[in-house]
């Protein structure tokens, strides 16, 4: 954004001033272009500085965020497994483990909509028009309960909201709390009579098995596990060889790992693959449609596992081109790969797990 | 830091291959009767040849230490993309880390970003806005230097009580490399800072960008725009071509694939300056702008993975310390809870906000021990116990824990992360 070169009168003042921090000057480098600094200065800043124009209501946004969010953050915002929740935690900031969502703990509306334009969805980031951005964001203050369902916002409206904990924050403080208290002469000698052990992170147990490639349990704790024995050095098992499927070429194989890096977010492949935001993927190809045990697919797409639909070649370069095409309400939130390579690429990666 | 240099050191080196080599062999090395098979027999390295000069193009560690890598811990963050893991400083010695094994934290995952398609914006409250390539940043004056670079969250799973049994889980989201780059100075000067310039804004090329606000002063100090890391480039999970340095800063603030730069007058309150990377108080307040990284050590050895196999007498207590306000100036360390401490030896003097190295040359009678280490920077700064953070910031703070670590070191030389009064 061009907003600071419209300080043309401050020009010649400015380096009279900061004549003397410009030294050496090299010559190196080029002039921004208008356009250049427009495409990449998005950020935007808590006084609307930055801010585009646009308006979107909590009623697009819940439609938008049901579509491209809540695969993540839940339809409610609510979050889904170990996503972040967007809403509620209002009034816990001093209790134990606070909740801290935009409606909660955020001091800045402009925060979230800069991270949602700059950064989100994740895995697509930069790809939400800015009425549909301003429509999220009005859906995410609508499931923090800090705007009513027919509210609208726009970057005439943006200034208006302010989020609840604004005023919860305080410059870092430690030169006066902390660095007096904590810069006094050490004890070297008697410095307490008696030691006791108060807490044993054995106890809690939630530390990965010392092996190069454990694949712990997310979120449970395992089993006893035995003082960590220094692991076998065991050679850290290459990608799955694709020995016994004699028709897939190691090289489309290892294109697909690098496409599926787009997929990662949600799905999991290999050994000790679980399913996540997405069922893993192990054996998927030529298997009945929906039918990865233990997730909870889309009717549409259990609709399918009911005709007994295979996820053969065809269906699988159809749905991965254009998901909600294929699969109309879908749950996956992917935008699709428009280029065939990519997508043969991937169905030869996948073809290599079984 | 007195020298003491202690004559069991080759001694202990000699045990410790022996060790390694015959596992079998008890205290003292002793030999068995006819003499250790590893020296009175030809063993095939003595007589076959090994690999050629062009075998690995490019080293990897030898396959005996494939152990020694980095670790995620998965219950922490929903999938590894958005993510971080541990540098294994139990296994680590000396102060430099290896890029290879060195902790990585990404929010949208590690880009992988051409040289030739590097651009670098500086824009804002500047007379030129400028781009530069990566070829324009090789033609400034170049700076190296040696620093930290450590996650605010390290040790943060600790804040409540003691959790993960390893100094790569408790301490790992930091390195210490030497870096070499231009000077942050040196650019914004080549487009002239307005005098209403008073923060800068940096950003990255990756789908999360990351963004942070700086003030201009730190930003016209010691922040380095980096290219090169130990000596060769950065590695892709470190921001290849170009990452921001920012000594003695949180790591959150070192942003990778640094792709723009903005002067403006005024704090951005970006996502990682306001939701994450903020510190909650006792009474629900946060503090914000908590950017200097407190004084802080752990004994990387022994410790939970770095068990004492040796059994008692000479033992080498070892691990790491720095300050983001300075540098490390002396290291106590206590092997009874806290009740006495000694002061241990520094490997090298101190540098401004890099890792110090310390040993401590111990004879170790086989009782249980309760580790702990205590780093003194060169503000008069003191190490606190967990107790005195807590005084000051309640239980729900996440980020800047510094405290003191304790290890339970019990007689059979294993080791557990515990918390003592």
């Amino acid at each position: 954004m061009s907003k600071y070169r419209n300080l043309l009168i401050g020009t010649a003042l400015a380096s009279a001033i900061a004549a003397p921090a410009l030294a050496g000057n090299l010559g190196l480098g080029r002039p921004a272009l208008p356009e250049e600094v427009a495409a990449w200065d998005k950020d935007v800043r808590p006084d609307g500085l930055g801010l585009p124009e646009g308006s979107g209501s909590v009623e697009d946004g819940e439609m938008v965020f049901a579509e491209v969010c809540a695969s993540c953050h839940g339809d409610f915002a609510e979050g889904v497994d170990n996503w972040p929740k967007l809403a509620g935690g209002m009034g816990t900031l001093n209790h134990e483990d606070p909740l801290k969502t935009v409606g909660s703990y955020w001091p800045y509306l402009s925060t979230t909509w800069d991270y949602v334009n700059r950064s989100m969805p994740f895995g697509n980031a930069q790809s939400l028009s800015n009425d549909e951005v301003y429509a999220i964001v009005a859906y995410i203050l609508y499931s923090n309960d800090l705007v009513e369902d027919d509210f609208v916002l726009s970057n005439e409206t943006f200034l208006d909201v302010e989020l609840p904990n604004t005023g919860g924050f305080i410059v870092d403080d430690r030169a006066e709390t902390e660095l007096a208290l904590f810069s006094q002469e050490p004890c070297m000698v008697d410095c307490k009579e008696t030691v006791e052990i108060t807490m044993r992170a054995a106890v809690l147990d939630v530390t990965p098995e010392t092996e190069p490639q454990a694949a712990a349990e997310p979120a449970e704790p395992a089993e006893e596990v035995a003082v960590a024995e220094p692991a076998p050095a065991q050679e850290a098992p290459a990608e799955e060889a694709p020995v016994e499927v004699a028709a897939v070429d190691p090289e489309m194989v290892a294109a697909g790992e690098k496409v599926f890096k787009k997929c990662k977010a949600c799905h999991q492949v290999g050994d000790g693959a679980k399913n996540r935001t997405g069922p893993h993927l192990n054996g998927i190809v030529n298997r009945v449609i929906g039918t990865g045990e233990g997730f909870k697919y889309s009717k549409s797409m259990a609709g399918m596992a009911d005709e007994g639909a295979i996820w053969d070649d065809e269906a699988l370069h159809a749905f991965l081109e254009n998901p909600k095409k294929y699969v109309s309400k879908t749950k996956m939130a992917f935008a699709g790969l428009k280029k065939e390579d990519d997508r043969a690429a991937i169905i030869a990666y996948l073809q290599s797990f079984e | 830091m007195t020298d003491k240099s202690d004559p069991t050191t080759t001694r202990r080196g000699f045990l410790k291959t022996g060790l390694a080599a015959g596992g079998a062999m008890a205290a003292g090395g002793a030999a068995n009767a006819a003499g250790d098979p590893l020296i009175t027999e030809v063993q095939p390295w003595a007589q076959e040849l090994g690999d050629g000069v062009d075998a690995t193009p490019y080293g990897m560690p030898i396959e005996f230490e494939s152990d020694v890598v980095r670790r995620n811990v998965e219950w922490l963050t929903a999938d590894t993309i958005s993510s971080i893991n541990f540098t294994p400083i139990h296994a680590l010695d000396g102060t430099i880390t290896p890029q290879g094994c060195a902790f990585e934290r990404h929010h949208s995952g590690a880009i992988e970003l051409r040289k030739e398609d590097y651009r670098l914006m500086i824009n804002g409250l500047v007379d030129t806005p400028l781009i530069f390539t990566y070829e324009d940043l090789e033609r400034f004056p170049r700076e190296n230097h040696v620093y930290f670079c450590e996650c605010a969250a390290n040790t943060g799973m600790e804040w409540a009580g003691a959790q993960l049994n390893g100094a790569q889980f408790t301490h790992g989201m930091i390195h210490n490399m030497e870096y070499t780059g231009v000077s942050l100075r040196t650019l914004l000067e080549e487009a002239g800072v307005k005098p209403e310039g008073k923060w800068v804004y940096v950003e990255g090329a990756d789908a999360s960008s990351n963004g942070r606000s700086i003030p201009l002063e730190k930003a016209l100090d010691d922040v380095l725009v980096a290219f090169k890391a130990n000596g060769e480039a950065l590695r892709k999970e470190h921001g290849y071509p170009v990452r921001l340095v920012v000594p003695g800063w949180e790591g959150n603030m070192w942003v990778k694939w640094l792709r723009r730069i903005e002067v403006g007058d005024q704090p951005w309150e970006s996502r990682e300056e306001t939701s994450k990377y903020t510190d909650t108080l006792e009474d629900g307040t946060s503090r914000k702008w908590t950017w200097e990284m407190d004084a802080k050590s752990v004994v990387t050895s022994p410790s939970p993975q770095a068990p004492i196999t040796h059994g008692k007498g000479p033992l080498v207590i070892t691990g790491l310390a720095w300050s983001g306000r300075g540098a490390i100036t002396r290291v106590d360390v206590s092997v009874d809870g806290g009740k006495s401490w000694k002061e241990a030896r520094l490997a090298a003097p101190g540098q401004d906000k890099a890792i110090s190295r310390f040993y401590l040359d111990h004879d170790w009678d086989g009782s249980e021990m309760l580790l702990q280490s205590r780093a003194i920077d060169s503000t008069g700064y003191v190490q606190p116990t967990k107790a005195q953070l807590r005084d000051v910031r309640g239980l729900n703070s996440i980020y800047h824990n510094n405290c003191i670590q304790t290890w339970w070191v019990k007689e059979s030389g294993e080791a557990e992360n515990v918390e003592v009064s």
